[in-house]
């Protein structure tokens, strides 16, 4: 999922601070799951702003509303009817939830909500950790499914480096150094001879280097 | 000015600290009327947003109060009560609301001097500290 956390509230404010009217917009998918921009978010994220609002003597209205998707049209042409009257809108969604309503409603400032950090999985309950990093090629099938691109503090193709130490990446204790886990992971797989191919250069132009990606399917494009 | 009287809400689990508030009540002990008891089933079924409301709503003062440590119904209810009233009481920070305004207290079933004693410590903490910005705020 993609992972977010919530803005400091004073940031927040000085977006909203000119309107009078806003409309608070959730998203129902990952923002929700890493518990930073889903209905609830959005119900304590109103109240928060309204409170701190009035404290400095001034009142806003805040409307709000969770959308099943901020990222697909389809979901956000619902909002139209709702935007009668809303002079700006504050998206608790990812960074593409914002883009999509800065998109669709031009004439409306749009503000972000929450600061979008990473593609991740969850560790535990309230622990979300970087695991992907989208770099269109994956290599997961030969590092035994565990990655070195978001994982590996320098992006090593062929680690560990000289400072993994202990199982620990040297960048901190708390990091696991990731070419160990890929050892331990190859070891138990009984696939050890993987390591001992040298993985050329990543080509880095899949992975963002040559200017924004897209994606088009051209038996369902319209 | 007359003579501020907190409101406060008491979200009290129903197996220790409002069968608590019950047994101060058959002890005929007197506590604050300020205390607004609120039943739930578990200290841990209070979100975050029922306490952020309530502020809104103008309580001066907000608690919850749960069963003794290790002595939840539902295994662990309480200390994740305890875990939300902390991240809430930065969010009342943030918000600028002094966050001795929220408290976890954490009662038996058979307490009923601490319930009466834990709602009129804190009703007179609350008094000493004066109306929420918030009532402060909407009374203008
Ligand atoms: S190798 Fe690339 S696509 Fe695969 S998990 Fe790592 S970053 Fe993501
Ligand atoms: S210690 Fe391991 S994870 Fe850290 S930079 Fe070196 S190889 Fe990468």
């Amino acid at each position: 999922m993609i992972t977010a956390e919530r803005k400091p509230l004073e940031e927040l404010i000085e977006f909203i601070r000119p309107y009078k009217r806003i409309l608070l917009l959730g998203c129902n998918e990952c923002v929700t799951v890493c518990a930073a921009g889903g209905r609830k978010e959005v119900g304590l994220l109103a109240s928060g702003l309204q409170m701190a609002l009035l404290k400095s003597g001034s009142n806003i209205e805040i409307r709000q509303h969770t959308l099943e998707r901020q990222c697909d049209p389809e979901y956000v042409e619902e909002l139209v009817p709702m935007l009668d009257g809303a002079e700006a809108i504050m998206s608790m969604a990812c960074g593409c939830g914002v883009q999509q309503l800065a998109g669709r409603f031009r004439d409306k400032p749009v503000f972000p909500a929450v600061n979008t950090k990473f593609m991740g999985a969850s560790e535990r309950q309230g622990v979300w950790a970087e695991r992907c990093q989208g770099c269109g090629n994956c290599l997961l099938g030969v590092t035994g499914g565990i990655c070195p691109i978001a994982r590996c503090a320098k992006q090593l193709m062929n680690g560990p480096c000289g400072g993994s130490t202990g199982g620990h990446c040297e960048i901190s204790d708390d990091v696991d150094c990731v070419w160990q886990l890929i050892w331990d992971r190859l070891k138990a797989l009984g696939q050890t001879e993987r390591y001992l191919d040298i993985m050329p250069a990543k080509d880095w132009r899949p992975a963002g280097g040559s200017g924004p990606r897209k994606i088009i399917r051209e038996d369902l494009a319209e | 000015m007359e003579k501020f009287e907190p409101v406060i809400v008491a979200f009290c689990c129903h197996y220790c600290a409002y069968t608590a508030a019950d047994m101060a009540g058959s002890q005929r002990l007197p506590y604050p009327a300020n205390v607004k008891i609120i039943r739930v089933p578990c200290s841990g079924k209070v979100d975050a947003l029922h306490i952020i409301k309530a502020f809104e709503k103008g309580a001066d003062g907000v608690y919850v109060a749960g069963c003794l440590e290790g002595d939840c119904h539902f295994k662990n209810g309480n200390e994740r009560a305890a875990r939300r009233i902390a991240y809430v009481k930065n969010y009342l920070e943030e918000i600028g609301i002094e966050s001795e305004r929220l408290e976890m207290v954490m009662i038996s079933a058979g307490m009923g001097q601490r319930f009466a004693q834990t709602a009129t410590e804190i009703t007179e903490k609350i008094r000493a500290l004066g109306p929420s910005p918030i009532r402060t705020a909407t009374a203008l």
